[in-house]
């Protein structure tokens, strides 16, 4: 195509090779302008560390907070992705107490193996799912209310068929799900030598696809960080993850359910990024009408997309029931506060359209660091829901006041 | 010659990197109507910011006299209680309150505690007859159309004692009746001594009614033109705005015909809410490969009902007719069913239904054409970067990367991105509906450009707009709508405003 005949500005050539200090230094201010939410999540790591005396970041505390606040971490998951599309889901709470008790029904009073009621649990989340995404993308009542309904419904389910009692306990290797850890295969010293070798396989998978991305980039002729910085970053990274999987082996090993989170965190990731679902979903939150003009099938989208929070839902029942080794008529309740909390600290945006999964992730280990420290100092129980109550405020505040910040200043 | 009203004196408003006032110089007598001219970007919108206390005393440099004293505006409330109003673009009314509330929303006619509603209804009906409203003051403002919304907007300002009032493109999506009846009303309230600033893109308006027009660009005054004594005209105006003589308004094209492309037949569309309402009646029409096809009609004749409608059933109920390409039937059901069939569409409202906004340039390039750059689901990022860092060159998009987000862009780039997006499905028929507005004299052109390489390359093209000049310039024929009918066409060579018009208010008359 011939240029247009008007004079052309020539703004795109890139910054020529800068030195790795005002690299660095770039990458750091686009950094805290970007994510003071990450900022945030070490500040807060560092606080409780400082207040507990160091009792927060020991192997089994660490290994603790990965079990306690995993099925939060799912649900925030599908939870980003219901956002992002500019809705809501109230029910999650309910659907983790009723995809929980029809495994129980299964498992406990029909002396089904564990895999049976996972089975199960799933496709009661999918039908779950099916239900509220037929109500809001193909009858087109809001999300809000369809699953406020839910919320209701599934509650009552619940209730119904477990007859108002709690159903326990389950047989051990249903527990393992979400109690059961991955060690001891390679054997060690006072601690766990499979746990630090899968987590450095990962990393030499995490750099490879790392030092791909960059190649394809280079061969796209965009700009990259330079090859220092970009090894920093991955050192970086490096410590942090041989760091975590250190204070893991030296307490009970892997835990299957990271195992699972690691899982669904790297696919979903991909999910929302990289695929042309994951644009659609965007689209859709960011601007419905030219979405549709756009060729988007907006309905078939908003519908899986609560397919898929129905499954995730159900995935956090399994492990919500195994690690509490019983199905209770009222487990998960507020569940879907948390994981809303989680969307919002990680800088989802309450009108659709921005999100991640990544930004999910931090939002609810910064909340799960939090009420984790807390217990540990022994905060009583009112005192730590006005913590919280007021860490999501700060949170957005801050967040919304670094987004000021950047805008003006350009 | 009276005193002047409003005189800023060297203005200089910077913001970070950018400056976007350099020692603006504005001068305002009383009671003329003053229209202010600029290109997109120019910063006629700082100016008024400024002027209205947005950006307040202090964040910027100069000095205002208004009535012969110094202000300092620290906030809008500052400059309304001199009797500064501004009334923008984007209408600031509630749709779900009446008339009367928005009039006095902010500004409540209290008895005590209590709103006293009998006044408030009565001082609203007084106010809504000096704008020659023949309303109700308790019907809610989101059943009236925008002309009408335009006039309560000047209804409140006049509640509030207006001296100078700011009307940021006011007739922009105005008809023409509406806009006529503006005009007329601010030449009225002229009468009463109220002074009126009025930006606007356009000319012919500005031409017709202003006393005085102040020329910005790049951020300076470039000159204050005395319409009557100096004798000016649209060309003059022009030549202020883009700095040089733009000889042809719409670049020269030398048409290349091939066979037909899109035929629609008999295509019938009634209204999605009250089916009973034809909107589009039997209309048929033809586009040929390479050639440019415009449709004119008067708002609410039905013109962008036809498109969306047969841009995959986008707007409309009971929709009958048919659709040929190259001369085979085709269905077209959905959106996706007319993109694979070589069918774009470009919105007359880009900001609400063509981009997204809070996503960056590459996202919206892409998101039309995703199935070009997937692959089992999956997107190529790096091809999609370099497809849209293609069309930032060829399309002269100015930003300095695709990442820029695209609702920080100028109105002219918006649409480049519009269009990028949908030459990216490699489409056979490009329907493109207002595509030059809210677009300066420059864009414009580049515009032009653009639409005729399409025409060039052998794509069939329609073009629909209220601009009949534009119509007449770009296009080798014209079909003129009436009330949901197509009443006629010309060649472009043998159409004429006048005749268009006849044709475009034909049905209307006979009903």
């Amino acid at each position: 195509m011939a240029a247009v005949t008007t004079p052309q500005r020539n703004l795109s050539a890139p910054p020529a090779g800068p030195s790795a200090v005002a690299g660095l230094k770039d990458l750091v201010t686009r950094n805290v302008r970007q994510s003071g939410i990450y900022i945030a999540f070490v500040a807060i790591i560092a606080l409780f560390a400082v207040l507990t005396g160091g009792l927060s970041l020991s192997p089994g505390n660490v290994t603790n907070i990965v079990l306690q606040y995993s099925y939060i971490l799912i649900l925030a998951i599908g939870m980003v992705i219901v956002i992002i599309a500019g809705h809501i889901d109230l029910s999650v709470g309910s659907v983790v107490a009723l995809t929980g008790a029809v495994s129980a029904i299964l498992v406990i009073r029909g002396g089904q193996p564990w895999w049976v009621g996972a089975l199960a649990a799933i496709a009661v989340g999918l039908a779950v799912g099916a239900w509220q995404g037929f109500w809001v993308a193909y009858i087109g009542i809001p999300a809000f209310i369809v699953t406020l309904a839910g919320m209701l419904l599934f509650r009552g389910l619940t209730q119904l068929v477990l007859d108002n009692i709690s159903l326990s306990p389950f047989p051990s290797d249903y527990g393992r799900i979400a109690g059961g850890f991955l060690n001891g295969l390679f054997g060690g010293n006072g601690y766990d030598v499979f746990t630090v070798v899968i987590a450095a396989v990962a990393l030499l998978g995490y750099a490879w696809s790392q030092f791909r991305a960059r190649q394809a980039r280079i061969h796209y002729q965009q700009t990259v960080e330079t090859m220092p910085l970009f090894v920093l970053k991955i050192v970086v990274v490096a410590a942090v993850v041989m760091w975590f999987a250190w204070q893991l082996a030296h307490s009970r090993g892997l835990p299957i359910v990271l195992i699972i989170l690691a899982f669904l965190i790297i696919t979903y990731s991909v999910v929302t990024s990289r695929t042309v679902f994951g644009r659609h979903v965007y689209a859709i939150g960011g601007n419905l009408p030219a979405a549709q003009l756009s060729g988007v099938k907006v309905k078939r989208i908003n519908f899986w997309i609560f397919v898929n929070m129905g499954f995730l839902a159900a995935l956090a029942g399994i492990v919500f029931s195994s690690r509490s080794n019983a199905a209770q008529p009222g487990a998960g309740n507020m569940f879907e506060l948390d994981a809303i909390a989680a969307c919002f600290i990680g800088g989802a945006s309450v009108s659709g359209g921005i999100g991640r999964v990544g930004g999910a992730m931090v939002g609810g280990l910064i909340m799960a660091v939090m009420s984790n420290g807390m217990q540990l100092m022994g905060v009583n129980q009112n005192m730590q829901q006005v913590v919280k109550g007021l860490v999501l405020l700060l949170a957005v505040a801050f967040d919304i006041y670094n987004k000021r910040r950047a805008a003006s200043a350009r | 010659m009276t005193s002047p009203i409003l005189e800023m004196r060297s203005i200089t408003k910077t913001f970070p990197g950018v400056k976007a006032l350099q020692d603006v110089t504005l001068s305002v007598q009383r009671g003329e109507i003053h229209a202010i001219c600029g290109e997109n970007g120019a910063g006629k919108s700082t100016l008024m910011k400024v002027l209205s206390g947005v950006h307040p005393h202090g964040t910027y440099d100069g000095t205002i006299l208004f009535d012969g004293e110094e202000v300092r505006f620290g906030s809008i409330n500052d400059s309304e209680a001199k009797g500064i109003v501004i009334i923008h673009q984007e209408l600031a009314l509630v749709p779900f309150l009446s008339v009367a509330e928005n009039i006095f929303l902010g500004n409540e006619q209290r008895h005590g505690a209590l709103i006293d509603w009998n006044r408030t209804n009565a001082e609203a009906a007084k106010l809504l007859a000096r704008v020659g409203l023949d309303e109700n003051p308790t019907t809610s403002v989101g059943q009236l159309g925008v002309g009408k919304q335009q006039l309560i907007e000047i209804a409140k300002a006049l509640s509030k004692e207006v001296k100078l009032l700011i009307l940021d493109e006011p007739t922009a999506a105005l008809n023409d009746d509406d806009s006529e009846h503006l005009l007329a009303l601010l030449r009225q309230l002229q009468g009463q001594g109220i002074t009126c600033i009025m930006i606007s893109h356009k000319l012919n308006e500005i031409a017709e009614i202003a006393d005085s027009t102040t020329i910005i660009r790049d951020g300076r005054t470039i000159e204050t033109l005395r319409m009557k004594a100096d004798a000016v005209t649209q060309d003059r105006i022009i030549r202020g705005m883009v700095g040089r003589d733009l000889e042809h308004r719409y670049p020269g094209r030398t048409p290349a015909i091939g066979e037909e492309i899109l035929r629609i037949e008999d295509w019938t569309v009634h209204h999605p809410t009250q089916p009973e309402r034809v909107v589009v009646d039997r209309a048929s029409l033809e586009v040929r490969a390479g050639e440019i096809v415009g449709i004119a009609g008067l708002m609410g004749a039905g013109r962008t009902e036809l498109a969306m409608s047969v841009f995959g059933r986008s707007y409309g109920s009971r929709i009958t007719g048919r659709i040929f390409l190259r001369g085979k039937e085709i269905q077209v059901r959905t959106v996706s069913e007319a993109i694979g069939h070589g069918l774009a569409y470009t919105t007359e409202d880009r900001k609400h239904y063509g981009l997204n906004l809070i996503q960056d340039i590459r996202t919206n390039i892409a998101s039309a054409s995703l199935h070009r750059l997937s692959a089992n689901g999956f997107v190529n990022g790096n091809e999609e970067i370099k497809v849209a860092e293609g069309y930032r060159r060829d399309m002269n998009i100015r930003t300095p990367n695709v990442m820029a987000q695209v609702g920080k862009l100028s109105g002219g780039n918006q649409q480049k991105v519009v269009l990028s997006k949908w030459i990216h499905t490699n489409p056979d028929v490009l329907i493109l509906d207002e595509p030059t507005r809210g677009i300066d004299v420059g864009a414009k052109y580049e515009i032009y450009t653009i639409i005729n390489r399409l025409a060039d390359a052998g794509k069939a093209v329609i073009v629909i707009s209220s601009e009949l000049p534009e119509l007449l310039g770009i296009c080798d024929r014209i079909y003129a709508l009436s009330a949901g009918r197509i009443t006629g066409q010309l060649p472009s060579e043998r159409a004429t405003q006048e005749s268009l018009m006849e044709l475009m208010t034909k049905e209307r008359e006979q009903v």
